[in-house]
């Protein structure tokens, strides 16, 4: 089969140029396959690692989970005549709900109310102003917001509210507003998913305004806002070195508000430093560290749920 | 009527939330600056921070901010870039795929004091390195890549599909259109997120505290060999971050200033990423329009 | 399914009803028939370019085209006409393994060019391509200069030196009739040329790697009748080199410009026959009823 003599003789193809681009684009397809797996590598290796650790707590060191969980002293310098070191987290799992649940429910109506705000009521020039209000409240780092909790929160706590300032109080206001962005960027998301037609159809009908977010947005954007909210709390959940700024990481179970606590991010930010890889202190920690992966894992699939389900009922 | 006095009510709610949220915004930017911005000097910004008397510096850190920052990006955006090609457009929609996909999402979602755990135990402890400043890139990585996956991928899906098919066409193979066509056409994208995920990387604490440490080894600002012990420039010397320096000197400070170095470095660290998101802004915009360019 | 059974029953006029709404019916059937005598029936067997022997295409459980038997001729131009979604253009992109890039699609049976049948999956797709040459509806450009745009592919396929690349590049514009018009701004932005210059800088870049078919999918469908005049002015002189395949929506255009065309229907092939013949006495009755505009 000849080839045409139109073919300008540089044009013909040279085979060994062709090797060489099959070998580049193999080449390339290796690289983003080993990218791929660095990073599943790195999810494996973090849950490998942190459940060998953490479970090391209970398999060797042989302390009981429910002792663990439940018991609310802790004291690791406690002679052997008393007992000998004495591991209870629960005050610790208490003040990580307690912030995160008032701080969602701090956050979520203002971060809701204000994604109603930029696409219901001031759709044009509402967004604009607080898109990057939004943005720049993601982008503000975490010991900052710390620091702001530290030197402004909690002496007004101290000398208007009670208490010694350092409090469950200041860390659920410090959260709050470290999910807001959080939370108002993913409702916006959601409310912008609200098709027209149905706003139109409900205005056609003289619903007014309120009405139509009321029985119509809010409720076919309800999945969403969940979504949001949850996401907010993994957050919260998972925040460190701003709550431990702020809580007065105290040991002891808090009864108030008002009282200095600790969270299972805190304890393990004040003490991963100072305690010897291999002990039974140390290996507490990576208890609470498996702990917090799990709650976050939780909070991912508790998401993916939602979403499947909002992709069925629609 | 009832209904209409409802809704002013409920519309009044609104634009007081909105205006709460941008009180809260300009309050904390405010208090910062005014608490920090008088503190901020040359000499804050490269001496060496004192020991027990007040009028100490940040140079180290802010050293180091930038050094951990530069080799964050370093690893982070060729891998981002790489996993970002591969899930746009050589992965299927098999198990695998979905699989890598859950796993994108738990490690975006983790939070960074896991990360920094995780950092602690392999790049500190298995390796035998101790903190270092290698160590703390690493963990930041790790952080950082679903960020940067996520928006690479974005940007390589928005490029439109005749662009990728008029090279295929041409009999150009997939690599090359990836590395050729796509690839350019979604670096405003790709900038952005590179910068976002900057941001992100600079003021981060949690992930470096028990990675890249929390004392800056004695560094000598003249020797600039990256083998040498001493110079800045090593990766395998321990180096506290600005962020970091923060949390320290506001929670067990013993300079009897620690409360202004932490008011100015956390207004430094405001202003920094504040710049980084006005740059990711006008940079994709400006990127945008060179490539557009004015077609009609 | 109304538009089908009209189809079927519908009587055969010997007039179509859409000459009378030309503007210069006269002219164009004098041309038709002037043509007539150029284009024989069939062919010997060595003016065949391509052709194509029961090629079925499915996405996925859709039958998008039912066992097409087409040869084309070298040096001619053929149309393929029919309503929209009837798989003209699936046909097209079939020609050039195009549909290999949509993960359902699947496409059996021959497609021979010089004899040699390219849907064999060992085939070397680049080649292929290298040899029939696409161009696509809407004019898409590379975000490229314009010498950038046309030089990519022969870089590709292995011309490295600067001189040969600039003849290339030269060449290829001169043949698609832009040489003039760009030849002072080669490295300024493709994006900045208008929509009808873009479309032939499109045909430009792929007659810059020497096809020896070139498919143009409507190439004129989305320009102003300026600029579409000169695509069809420069397809006329194109088939003195090259094999030319065209889908259009527009049967005045196919009429004007084409040797042959082929009519299609709900993926099969209604009726293929020289150009003069398929628009005045077509064989079947929904060719008529089609060219005629009573459905379409």
């Amino acid at each position: 089969m000849s080839l045409p003599a139109t073919r300008s003789p540089e044009l013909k193809t040279n085979p060994s140029h062709m090797k060489f681009e099959k070998l580049r684009g193999t080449f390339g397809y290796s690289l983003t396959i080993l990218s791929v797996f660095i990073i599943l590598l790195a999810v494996i290796s973090i849950y490998i690692f942190v459940f060998s650790k953490g479970l090391s707590t209970f398999f060797v060191d042989k302390l009981h989970l429910w002792d663990f969980l439940s018991g609310t002293e802790w004291n690791p310098t406690r002679s052997e005549e008393a007992g000998g070191p004495v591991f209870g987290v629960f005050a610790f799992i208490y003040g990580s709900f307690v912030v995160t649940f008032l701080a969602a429910a701090i956050a979520a109506p203002i971060g809701i109310g204000s994604a109603i705000f930029m696409t219901e009521i001031a759709p044009k020039w509402g967004r604009k102003l607080l898109q990057p209000v939004v943005e720049l409240l993601v982008g503000i780092p975490s010991v900052v917001y710390g620091f702001t909790g530290l030197t402004l929160l909690v002496p007004f706590i101290r000398e208007h509210i009670g208490g010694l300032g350092f409090s469950l109080l200041a860390g659920v206001i410090v959260l709050s507003i470290m999910i807001l962005p959080t939370i108002t960027s993913i409702s916006v998301d959601t409310l912008l998913t609200v098709s027209p037609e149905i706003k139109a159809g409900s205005y056609a009908l003289g619903a007014t305004r309120w009405q139509t977010i009321w029985r119509l947005i809010m409720r076919a954007s309800a999945p969403g806002f969940v979504t949001a909210v949850i996401f907010g709390m993994a957050r919260a959940f998972g925040e460190a070195l701003a709550v431990q700024m702020v809580i007065g990481n105290s040991k002891r179970m808090p009864t108030s508000l008002l009282d200095p606590g600790s969270t299972i991010t805190s304890v393990i930010t004040m003490n991963m430093g100072n305690t010897v890889p291999g002990t039974l202190e140390n290996n507490v920690l990576w208890s609470l560290a498996l702990i917090l992966l799990l709650m976050s894992t939780v909070f991912i699939f508790a998401v993916r749920l939602i979403g499947q389900r909002g992709r069925l009922m629609s | 009527m009832n209904a209409k006095i409802a809704d002013r009510i409920a519309t009044a709610v609104f634009v007081l939330i909105a205006l709460l949220l941008v009180f809260i915004l300009v309050g904390l930017v405010g208090y910062l600056m005014w608490r920090g911005l008088p503190h901020i000097s040359w000499h804050f910004l490269t001496s060496p921070p004192a020991f027990s008397e007040a009028g100490g510096g940040i140079g180290p850190q802010l050293f180091n901010s930038i050094y951990v920052l530069f080799l964050t990006m370093l690893l982070t955006v060729p891998i981002g870039v790489g996993g970002g090609i591969f899930l746009a457009e050589y992965a299927g929609d098999g198990w695998l795929t979905r699989f890598l996909r859950s796993a994108i999402e738990v490690l975006s979602s983790l939070p960074s004091i896991v990360v920094g755990l995780f950092g602690l135990l392999v790049f500190v402890q298995y390796t035998g390195w101790g903190y270092t400043i290698l160590g703390g890139a690493l963990a930041l990585m790790l952080f950082n890549l679903p960020l940067m996956v996520r928006t690479s991928e974005e940007a390589i899906r928005s490029v439109p599909r005749d662009q990728k098919e008029a090279s295929l066409a041409l009999g150009v193979s997939h690599w090359r259109t990836i590395t050729s066509v796509l690839l350019p056409s979604a670096l405003p994208g790709i900038v952005t997120g590179a910068i976002l995920t900057a941001g992100r990387a600079f003021g981060e604490a949690a992930a470096l505290m028990f990675t890249a440490g929390m004392s800056s080894s004695r560094v000598d600002f003249t020797d600039w060999n990256p083998f040498s012990p001493l110079s800045p420039l090593n990766p395998m010397r321990s180096g506290e971050t600005l962020a970091v320096n923060i949390w320290k000197v506001s929670s067990e400070g013993l300079v009897p200033d620690a409360r202004e170095i932490a008011a100015g470095a956390s207004a430094l660290l405001v202003i920094v990423v504040l710049v980084f998101n006005l740059l990711a802004r006008f940079l994709s915009r400006w990127l945008y329009k060179k490539m557009t360019a004015s077609s009609s | 399914m109304d538009c089908v059974s009209e189809v079927l029953s519908g009587e055969a006029t010997h007039q179509p009803r859409w000459f009378g709404s030309l503007g210069a019916p006269q002219a164009l059937q004098e041309r038709l028939a002037e043509r007539a005598q150029d284009v024989p029936a069939v062919k010997a067997e060595t003016d065949v370019a391509i052709e194509t022997r029961d090629l079925h295409v499915y996405y996925g459980k859709n039958h998008a085209l039912k066992g097409i038997n087409i040869t084309f001729y070298k040096n001619e131009i053929t149309a393929l006409i029919g309503p929209s979604g009837c798989g003209k253009s699936t046909y097209l992109r079939s020609l050039n393994r195009m549909n290999d890039t949509i993960p359902t699609a699947k496409t059996t049976g021959h497609i021979l060019l010089n004899g040699e049948d390219l849907n064999r999956p060992d085939i070397d797709v680049w080649a292929l391509r290298k040899r029939v040459g696409m161009v696509f509806q809407r004019p898409n450009p590379f975000n490229k200069s314009i010498y950038e745009n046309i030089a990519f592919a022969p870089r590709f396929h292995g011309i490295k030196k600067k001189s040969t690349l600039d003849d290339v590049v030269e060449e290829a514009l001169r043949r698609a009739a832009l040489w003039d018009e760009v030849k002072d701004r080669l490295h300024e932005s493709a994006f900045a040329l208008s929509g009808g210059q873009q479309q032939r800088l499109c045909i430009a870049r792929a007659l810059a790697i020497e096809p020896d078919v070139l498919l143009l999918d409507e190439p004129a469908a989305a320009l102003d009748p300026i600029s579409t005049a000169k695509i069809e002015e420069l397809l006329l002189d194109l088939k003195k080199r090259y094999t030319v395949i065209i889908v259009t929506h527009n049967m005045q255009q196919a009429a004007r410009i084409s040797d042959r065309t082929a009519f299609f229907y709900e993926g099969e092939l209604i009726e293929y026959n020289p150009t003069h013949k398929l628009f005045t006495n077509p064989d079947k009755q929904a060719t008529e009823d089609y060219v005629s505009g009573r459905f379409g």
